[in-house]
């Protein structure tokens, strides 16, 4: 799971709603992946970022050059889309679990897989 | 994902997530012909979505299966998540080393995201799955609901969902749109090939911004009456071709009644099947269907 994907996840447990965000990362076993660099995409990306969710777990997953918060000109400033893409889309986190911070409901990952599957008893529906 | 030809309904035998075992899928990993027609059912979904062009978007693929469709988002530059829910197809996902991110899930429990997060969603022969009930606490139009509204929050205002699906019938597409409709979709459904058993595939595609005008279906012949077939008002949940033959056109078995077998007649009117059909077919010329000169 990309931190990307962490930093846009919620639980759905019933009765959560909109608190179920921002899930609690606790990782065991982190991959750096070599993804392409587009700088568009990352740039795009940027107003969509919750940044105290990113520091949180990036500070968790002890990431050094984690950049504190959107700068004024970032879509032309490549060292700081660059850095942002290496924390977004190519730290992995492998193995772990996020809880949910309403719930408390804790969500497994493994071989990078979130199980976002619920019980009947769980489910809205 | 699922494929009509081995078995014809596969929904009915039981849940996905045990239909789709190491085996199923092994043929999405070996079968070139169901890769291929998963990959053209994914750049037509994304041709439907209508993204701006040359942007690199965020997008959401639901029953993402073994990362197929993906792969075709990936090369066409946008970035992707995935959702399925058999843990064999996402284990052959990891091995196919695509790039999405993927999640382990059920989108009949909704879709575990911030709103706003996905520039938009494809889906490829997977919401069909919904209409079945596996347990007896599932109710298809509650879940059906559930995936709806979460789909309708997770996508930013104005983007579009394209689900390939494989409907059982008219009542259980009615289902469907009905849901996606009170879920506050705008929409319908797109029919590509309608004249054809085997071509023929379903699109639902679902704005969550203004309705803007809905694409047209493939067709080789562009007839009036089959751009109406994929047009969708407001005023009825979707306008269906499947069953109902245009007026102008005569039933197959009654047109095919009274002809001569192998005579011109016939050629012609096969020939005039298969176009509407979009096969390939050799233009009609004055030898069609001509009496060979008897041979000793």
């Amino acid at each position: 799971m990309k931190l990307l994907t962490h930093n846009l996840l919620s639980s759905h447990v019933r009765g959560v709603g909109p608190r179920g965000f921002p899930l609690r990362l606790q990782a065991t076993e982190v991959r750096i992946n070599n993804v392409e660099f587009n700088p568009d995409f990352v740039a795009r990306m940027i107003p969509k970022v919750e940044w105290e969710v990113l520091l949180e777990a990036a500070d968790h997953l002890h990431l050094i050059e984690v950049p504190k918060g959107p700068i004024q000109g970032y879509e032309q400033d490549e060292t700081f889309l660059r850095k942002m893409h290496h924390v977004l889309l190519e730290v992995e986190v492998l193995e772990g679990t996020l809880q949910c911070p309403e719930s408390g409901r804790m969500f497994p990952i493994s071989r990078g897989i979130p199980n976002m599957l619920l019980s009947s008893e769980e489910t809205e529906t | 994902m699922a494929f009509c030809s081995r078995r014809r309904r596969p929904e009915v035998g039981g849940p996905p997530e045990l239909y789709y075992d190491k085996s199923e899928a092994l043929k999405y990993m070996r079968n070139s012909r169901m890769i291929d027609i998963q990959t053209k059912m994914a750049s037509r979904a994304l041709e439907l979505l209508d993204l701006p062009e040359d942007q690199p978007c965020y997008l959401l693929d639901i029953g993402c299966g073994t990362g197929l469709s993906g792969d075709y988002l990936s090369d066409e530059g946008h970035c992707w998540v995935g959702i399925d829910i058999s843990v064999a197809m996402l284990d052959a996902a990891l091995d196919r080393n695509t790039d999405g991110d993927l999640l382990l899930g059920d989108m009949g429990q909704g879709i575990p995201f911030k709103p706003g997060s996905f520039d938009g969603c494809i889906s490829i022969s997977a919401v069909q799955w919904l209409c079945n009930a596996n347990k007896k606490s599932d109710i298809p139009a509650k879940r059906l609901y559930c995936f709806f509204s979460s789909l309708y929050s997770v996508l930013a205002r104005g983007a579009r969902a394209v689900l390939q699906l494989y409907p059982e019938n008219t009542e259980q597409l009615e289902l469907i749109t009905t849901q996606a409709i009170k879920a506050g979709f705008t929409g319908g459904v797109v029919v590509d090939y309608p004249n054809s058993t085997k071509a023929k595939k379903f699109y639902l595609c679902l704005f969550s911004g203004p309705s803007t005008c809905l694409p047209k279906g493939l067709n080789e012949i562009k007839e009036e009456e089959e751009s109406k077939e994929s047009t969708f008002t407001n005023e009825r949940p979707f306008y269906l071709s499947a069953h109902s033959l245009s007026p102008a056109r005569v039933p197959y078995k009654i047109a095919r009644r009274g002809l001569v077998r192998k005579s011109r007649k016939w050629v012609l009117e096969k020939k005039n099947r298969c176009r509407r059909q979009g096969q390939e077919v050799r233009p009609d010329t004055k030898y069609t269907g001509r009496k060979r000169k008897p041979r000793f």
